[in-house]
């Protein structure tokens, strides 16, 4: 690779290898090289950053403004802290609306008022007509240590939890980017993960927010941290029946479609069921479900499998290219 | 009944564990009785990738079914020099939008792929869901010329050349097509008559199917007594066309079966035949790995030429100069080797840096094979 290709960015290993390649040894200390979700800084504190490109700015369950809030605020909560202020930078292609704009920002305030976090700085910049994707938003959060991960600790026989029906953003976003008539009624899922916060001391041990690269790419990560391969159930997994619908004609696997609220969980055995009824008894949660398990017997060390409805056993890869509809 | 909807699975019925299960041993059952392991072609991309997907293939295999990919993906099977001939029309001039269907952008070539190049300013690559929307792009470009780069078998060749019926009537000007229309029974036949592979049996593609019927596989049947059978893409309906074709050859009573029945008529879609007849002529195509195959490919009536991309630019397809690289695509499409015994699979040929156009589609048997089945990295 000589060049920057759009699939760096997509979410999957091209990306993984250029952070752990390129980024990670040039600023290399101990805080970074946790390489979680946030950095956890001296004082018990987290702090998150994260930039936001998305097309088209407005879609079906959100915009740019609801992602870039619920983003940084899921970063921090998957990494254990409570989030509490927010920075905000702008970049705006001349000639963008004012009229977006505001929309942005009024929905901006919404979701940080939803979210009790503050918005105590920013910056606001304007790139020529061109050369910016009408707006770019980065938003960096520091929030207060609740619990810490602890990948060191799961070990064979942990539950493996998600906290609702994958894939909702990713298939919201295409369906809407290339205006499919296709299906109505899929709504981005983006939406804020503070009810999670409460399973930090109740047993959870690993928790990730679901982004680019969907549920399989989030598992093969966990694989790849510990050293027990994992073995999820394709009928356990909570799919919306429209999604399904959509799925299948598109020729799209739902394992690789992003979500921005959902979570992948993981709990001691004996913890599990607990916290799968704190889930559900939550609106967000109401579709949580344990969908499999850290192996010692099949599969090995690194790989993740799912057992599939027919039941066969597939071996789940990371995303390793832009998901494009099928030629037939 | 209460009335009320159900929100069952699609598909459910056909997936089921139990129905997989029953299918399978009765597949061995038949198997039992012979003497080595049966070799069946799944002829289309969409088979093997539903045979990764729901992790059957090692299950045939231990049921004695061993399973060859065949040439059925478009993207695969299209050469290098039509994506060459596009990317010449997008960086010399200024007025082209490209439209396409989005696995044909990442294919590699000497020149790149269309989603490296970089357009002369005022041309550019739309990738399109629909061929209808290449029509709607030059309805609303006039003063752009829209080239919709079709590549497709018979199950959307049909689709494609309806753009041309619709663009005539809506009296278009700048819209045309670049066609890599490739037919499916004629590369069957010049795959059982290279004598390279010892196939047992046929899995034929189901979309396929849908268009041209049963009838123009009979030959394999009757002329080489081949059997076969017409598939659906649900495990259970694999499952399905592999008994009936281990039925056949215990039996010794080769025929085309038609295990797709809920969707495949005997007769095809006539409406979309007549169609085809009307606009297209055949003519012999060039295909990756099978080489020049007689009456295999289909093109615009010179009554259409005015829809003809070729004609319309003068584009100059340029076979026979694709440039020397170890990989091994050409026998892979052809069967004769698995995606591992590729010395590019998994180390420069990944689905990130793909070498070839099995590496590269959703229906290639590389990339299937690396997603499902674990490829590591070798280097």
């Amino acid at each position: 690779m000589t060049k920057i290709s759009l699939e760096l960015g997509s979410g999957g290993r091209l990306m993984r290898d250029f952070i752990s390649g390129k980024v990670v040894p040039l600023f290399k200390n101990p805080i970074l090289s946790e390489l979680h979700d946030a950095a956890h800084l001296p004082g018990g504190l987290a702090l998150t950053t994260d930039s936001y490109t998305v097309d088209p700015l407005f879609f079906p369950g959100g915009d740019i403004g609801s992602l870039c809030i619920n983003g940084t605020v899921n970063d921090l909560v998957v990494s254990g802290a409570r989030p509490a202020y927010l920075t905000l930078s702008l970049i705006i292609e001349e000639g963008f609306e004012l009229e977006q704009l505001e929309k942005i920002l009024q929905s901006i305030k919404r979701t940080a008022r939803k979210n009790s976090v503050e918005i105590v700085t920013g910056d606001t910049k304007v790139v020529p007509q061109g050369q910016g994707g009408k707006i770019y938003i980065n938003t960096a959060g520091v929030g207060r240590l609740l619990g810490r991960p602890q990948p060191r600790k799961i070990k064979p026989g942990d539950k493996i939890l998600v906290t609702g029906e994958i894939g909702e953003h990713g298939l919201a976003i295409m369906l809407s980017r290339n205006n499919f008539p296709l299906v109505s009624g899929v709504k981005s899922d983006c939406a804020p993960l503070l009810f999670l916060l409460p399973l930090w001391t109740q047993g959870a041990l690993w928790m990730r927010d679901i982004t680019r690269g969907g549920l399989a790419t989030v598992l093969a990560e966990l694989a790849q941290t510990i050293s027990y391969p994992l073995l999820v159930e394709e009928d356990k997994i909570p799919y919306s029946t429209r999604l399904q619908g959509a799925v299948e004609i598109l020729g799209i696997d739902p394992l690789y479609l992003a979500c921005e609220g959902r979570a992948l969980i993981v709990a001691p055995a004996r913890k599990a069921e607990l916290i799968l009824k704190r889930l559900r008894s939550n609106p967000r949660g109401r579709k949580a479900a344990i969908i499999g398990e850290v192996q010692t017997k099949t599969g090995q060390p690194g790989e993740t499998l799912l057992k599939t409805s027919t039941g066969g056993l597939r071996l789940l890869e990371p995303l390793t290219s832009e998901l494009l509809p099928r030629i037939c | 009944m209460t009335g009320s909807v159900s929100h069952r699975t699609p598909f459910s019925d056909w997936r089921t564990r139990e129905t997989t299960e029953h299918l399978l041993r009765a597949i061995e059952a038949e198997t039992r009785h012979l003497p080595a392991a049966l070799k069946l072609m799944e002829v289309c991309g969409t088979h093997t990738m539903a045979l990764h997907r729901s992790g059957l293939k090692p299950r045939l295999r231990e049921a004695g079914i061993e399973l060859i990919s065949g040439p059925g993906c478009p993207v695969c099977i299209t050469p290098d020099y039509y994506h060459e001939a596009v990317i010449d029309l997008l960086t010399t001039r200024n007025d082209i939008i490209v439209c396409t269907f989005g696995d044909l952008t990442r294919v590699p070539t000497r020149k790149g792929s269309l989603q490296t190049v970089v357009p002369q300013p005022g041309s550019r690559l739309k990738i399109v869901y629909s061929p209808e929307e290449a029509v709607q792009e030059a309805r609303s470009q006039p003063d752009k010329q829209v080239i919709f780069f079709g590549a497709g078998f018979e199950t959307t060749i049909p689709g494609i050349t309806f753009t041309v019926k619709t663009a005539t009537e809506l009296n278009l000007k700048n819209y045309s097509l670049l066609t890599a229309f490739w037919l499916i029974p004629p590369a069957l036949k010049a795959i059982i008559e290279s004598g390279e592979l010892a196939i047992n049996g046929f899995i034929y593609p189901g979309h396929v199917s849908v268009i041209i019927g049963e009838k123009p596989y009979a030959f394999i049947a009757e002329k080489y007594h081949l059997p076969g059978a017409i598939s659906g893409f649900e495990p259970a309906d694999i499952l399905l066309g592999v008994l009936s074709v281990v039925r056949q050859i215990r039996s010794g009573k080769p025929l085309v079966a038609n295990e797709y029945q809920r969707v495949v008529k005997p007769q095809g879609n006539p409406q979309a035949l007549a169609l085809m007849e009307k606009y297209l002529s055949k003519t012999p195509a060039d295909w990756r790995g099978l080489g020049i195959i007689p009456d295999s490919g289909l093109k615009l009536k010179p009554d259409y030429s005015a829809f003809d991309a070729l004609k319309k630019f003068s584009l100059k397809l340029k076979p026979g100069q694709a440039g020397k690289t170890a990989c091994r695509c050409g026998e892979v499409l052809k069967g004769l080797i698995d995606p591992g015994n590729c010395p590019l699979f998994g180390r420069q040929c990944r689905p990130d840096s793909p070498q070839g156009p099995c590496m590269v589609s959703y229906e290639g048997a590389c990339l299937i094979e690396y997603k499902f089945s674990g490829a590591k990295d070798h280097d």
